[in-house]
């Protein structure tokens, strides 16, 4: 476990080196766009847009970060021969591999944090908002770190056994799969076969469901998040992750490095 | 006596190609031999001889199709060993968003150095491998040769009883290889096992106490240098000078190879006398006498050449 | 470990993942749906723009979104909630993805026209809806029907409702009594015979679960009227006779005006309210199928 932190930290640092956070930047910007356009355009919904508007821009930042660097974590390190090294370490490959995972989980952490820092700041800025409403946002940006989480460790573990750029496809489809799952499970079309459906309805309840963590709604209107609710989600995460990553190192301990 | 350093017995890995992997190609074949402790050991062999696959296959970056392996006594798949083991990959690349100092620092903390103790030993290892200067600069801008010096510090930064090293003079320039030389011989020193690979002659014959052989994946000798050289028939050279002309040496200068006023003339041990008498009648310059002893390298071509003429040293068969 | 055994691990521990992912994600739609219940929200609310960017696959988004106007509608209805305001724009988007798409013109038509608590009660948005399906599929002649029936049963247009359904019968493939139907509005506007033809008619011609339930409802809510009109005529004689309302139907039984207690299509009793007047036993799953407005089943 020692040895998952070590190169986690590591991994942390690589991100900051090649400029990761630098996206922070973008998002400011977008933020105080936001922020203008809102003064001038809504009345009444401004906390509403502000909300939806940041929670929007946090999620589909995370996602690329999480997709693009994820796939490339194994991936990078085989290609460039930087993994050599250290795997003739006493170091093992699901440490390896852990470490991976927790060092981008561990930056998307600190990203994401600083992004939501920014959109209490745009709240303050125009409202004297509630602690209901403070207090839905952050649960939604949990769910979104949680959701981030879970799509590190697909893409890792696709980058595990196909080309990055498969990967990324992979990864980015069944994301997508998995926002539709409500519609895959009471899919009716006269188009495709029972067998099909049902097929589909199976399916629902296995694939990552991305939409548990969507709670963008109710953050915007300022609704509070069942507690309930909290805990299933990071016990979804959690399992999903150790079940996606164990897959991952199941395939990686057999892999030959080329 | 203590069981040797490295055992390798039947070694052997295929790769999978073409469609759907159904044919093999055979890179190690059968390998069995042994590392004693304290030995520098030389794998010799040419490009793809399998010199490199052995080496992947012993610190785990690959797994055997067949055979076993140990190192220190344990089996290669025990990943504990590789505390006791140092490690110099081919052509080595490292995370190029660190400097050296914190590359050496970052392994260090996987061999879970204690931290005053790391500290010193980054620096020992910098200043061993002739970075001080450069420890600073992060590692994509470092050159080949620089890169090679990293990887050869991150290999004994752990002062580990095993050291394993895949080509470390190569990218090297000649200030260079004479400081890899040295620390190899500064492990050897220390009582540890070197095992390196090289397809460059003399630094095996220089450095090692046992060399083995391998081309085509599989291997073809081992031995001290000595011994092996031992096969050839071996001869005496004559340096010599001579000005005048031809007539009465005809016979000795048509075999002699030249080089301005100066001779060189190689002849069986038993022909010596008779041709030195011969030549100082004529009143030619011995220069030099020395004895000639059959390169390491020529019996690698001559190995080489066998096998061509052979079977392809690749087999490919259908599965 | 030998590859064999962590084979095995590794399948024993997908199998336990997986499992528990599975109950995770009921525990957590049951969740869901507590939070999500007022939640209703549509991204896109503009069908041409969800057309554009569904590309070439504008009839398979078609049935995305026809899944989501039943889950909907069913998600409403089981919830008994009346609010049904997304119902016309995911049908606007739907018909606008696949202008053929036959049974969500009918749904519409049906659904956004009745009244509370089956339907949005806005019959002009069905019948815009009907309108455009006639645009787009001239020669389905039941839309003529479904329109018909809007103006017919929550409209109360009569004139025009016979129009309608004589409108439709000249399609080619109508079925003759279309203009029987109009025959019949035009001369006697509403009555419980033409309403029971009208909805055993929906009835048989649709393969839609919901459009089917729903008219199954209306005839049992047909039959249950009759029933209670016959009961209270019965009390009426009851009354002439005893001098007094009955206060029950075992009243009724025992007066020798009733074989035995009547009971409504689904197999409940009947009862009299105070004032004596037959009616749905609130214990019925009928009752809350009633209009809110009582006006007509
Ligand atoms: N990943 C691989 N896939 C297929 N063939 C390989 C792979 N790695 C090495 N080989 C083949 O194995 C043989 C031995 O290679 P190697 O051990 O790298 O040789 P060298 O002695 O030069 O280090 C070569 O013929 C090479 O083509
Ligand atoms: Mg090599």
């Amino acid at each position: 476990m020692r040895r998952v932190g070590i190169v986690a930290l590591n991994t942390f640092r690589e991100a900051v080196r090649d400029r990761v956070l630098y996206n922070l930047v973008f998002f400011a910007l977008v933020m105080i766009a936001a922020s203008i356009l809102v003064g001038q355009i809504s009345i009444g919904i401004e906390e509403m847009v502000i909300v939806s508007l940041g929670l929007s821009a946090i999620s589909v930042i995370g996602l690329l970060i999480a997709v693009f660097i994820g796939v490339g974590l194994v991936s990078k390190e085989m290609d460039k021969r930087t993994l050599y090294a250290l795997l003739a370490k006493p170091v093992r490959r699901w440490e390896f591999l852990l470490g991976k995972f927790g060092g981008l989980v561990l930056t998307l952490t600190v990203n994401t944090i600083a992004m939501a820092l920014g959109l209490f700041l745009a709240l303050g800025v125009i409202t004297q908002s509630d602690e209901h409403l403070a207090g839905s946002v952050l649960v939604a940006v949990y769910f979104i770190l949680l959701k981030l989480a879970l799509v590190v460790a697909l893409a890792l573990l696709f980058s595990c056994y196909t080309t990055p750029l498969l990967a990324i496809l992979c990864t980015a489809g069944l994301y997508i799969a998995g926002l539709f799952v409500k519609e895959m499970r009471a899919f009716q079309s006269d188009t495709v076969s029972q067998a099909v459906q049902s097929v589909l309805r199976g399916l629902s309840y296995i694939l990552p469901n991305f939409e548990n963590f969507d709670v963008m709604a109710a953050a915007a209107h300022g609704r509070a998040i069942p507690g309930l609710l909290i805990a299933q989600n990071t016990a979804y995460a959690a399992l999903y992750c150790a079940v996606v990553l164990a897959a991952a190192t199941a395939i990686f301990t057999r892999r030959n490095l080329k | 006596m203590a069981t040797p350093a490295i055992e390798i017995e039947n070694l052997t890995k295929d790769y999978p190609f073409g469609f759907l992997h159904l044919k093999k190609k055979t890179s190690l074949e059968g390998l069995t031999m042994s590392v004693e402790n304290g030995e520098v050991f030389g794998f010799l062999g040419p490009n793809g001889a399998g010199k490199s696959t052995t080496i992947k296959l012993l610190v785990g970056l690959i797994f055997p199709t067949a055979g076993t392996a140990r190192i220190l006594g344990k089996p290669i798949s025990d990943i504990s060993m590789h505390g006791d083991i140092g490690y110099l990959p081919e052509q080595p690349y490292f995370y190029d968003y660190l400097t050296a100092a914190e590359l050496l620092d970052y392994f260090a903390r996987i061999h879970d150095l204690p931290a005053q103790e790391r500290k010193a030993r980054v620096d020992a290892m910098l200043k061993k491998v002739g970075l001080e200067t450069a420890r600073k600069i992060q590692l994509r801008k470092y050159s080949k040769g620089m890169l090679q010096r990293v990887g050869l510090a991150q290999a004994i930064l752990h002062d580990p009883k095993v050291v394993i090293l895949d080509e470390p003079m190569s990218g090297l320039d000649p200030v260079g290889r004479r400081e890899v030389r040295d620390i190899i011989l500064e492990l050897k020193q220390a009582g540890k096992t070197v095992l390196f690979s090289t397809h460059i002659l003399s630094d095996a014959e220089m450095l090692c106490d046992r060399v083995g052989v391998i081309v085509g994946g599989k291997l073809r000798g081992v031995g001290a240098p000595d011994e092996i050289v031992g096969m050839k028939p071996q001869g005496m050279e004559i340096l010599f000078e001579y000005t005048g002309d031809s007539k009465g040496l005809r016979g000795l200068l048509s075999k002699a190879t030249q080089t301005g006023s100066r001779y060189r003339l190689q002849v069986a041990e038993a022909d010596l006398y008779a041709t030195m008498q011969q030549l100082c009648g004529a009143g030619a310059k011995v220069l030099s006498v020395s004895q000639v002893r059959a390169t390491l390298e020529e019996y690698f071509m001559h190995l080489v050449a066998a096998d061509r003429a052979q079977a392809p040293a690749v087999e490919v068969s259908g599965k | 470990m030998s590859t064999g055994a962590s084979r095995t691990l590794l399948c024993a521990v997908l199998l336990l993942g997986f499992s528990g992912v599975w109950r995770l994600q009921h525990g957590i739609d049951a969740q869901l749906n507590t939070t999500r219940q007022e939640q209703d929200d549509l991204t896109l609310r503009s069908g041409a723009l969800v057309k554009a960017l569904s590309l070439e696959y504008a009839p398979l988004a078609a049935d995305l979104y026809w899944t989501r106007v039943v889950q909907y509608y069913g998600g409403k209805h089981e919830s008994q909630q009346t609010n049904l305001d997304l119902l016309w724009p995911l049908l606007d988007v739907t018909t606008t993805l696949d202008p053929n798409l036959i049974v969500a013109y009918r749904f519409g038509g049906m659904f956004l026209s009745d009244a509370p608590p089956r339907g949005a009660g806005k019959p002009e948005q069905g019948i815009e809806l009907l309108r455009r399906g006639i645009r787009n599929n001239p020669e389905y002649w039941r839309f003529y029907e479904d329109l018909g029936f809007i103006y017919y049963f929550d409209l109360g247009d009569y004139p025009k409702a016979a129009e309608v359904f004589l409108e439709g019968s000249k399609r080619p493939g109508a079925m003759i009594w279309m203009k029987t139907f109009a025959a019949r509005i035009s001369e006697k506007g509403e009555s419980p015979e033409t309403s029971t033809m009208l909805w055993s008619e929906i009835y048989n011609s649709t393969s839609e679960p919901s459009i089917k339930e729903n008219a199954k409802v209306h005839l049992q809510l047909l039959r249950a009227r009759a029933d209670c009109e016959q009961l209270n005529k019965l009390a009426a004689e009851y009354k002439k006779r005893a001098g007094h309302p009955p206060a029950n139907m075992r009243d009724l039984v025992k007066a020798g005006l009733l074989p035995g207690l009547a009971t409504d299509p689904v197999g409940v009793q009947y009862w009299f309210d105070l004032e004596g007047n037959a009616q749905i036993n609130p214990a019925s799953p009928l009752f809350k199928e009633q209009r809110v407005d009582n006006k007509r089943p």
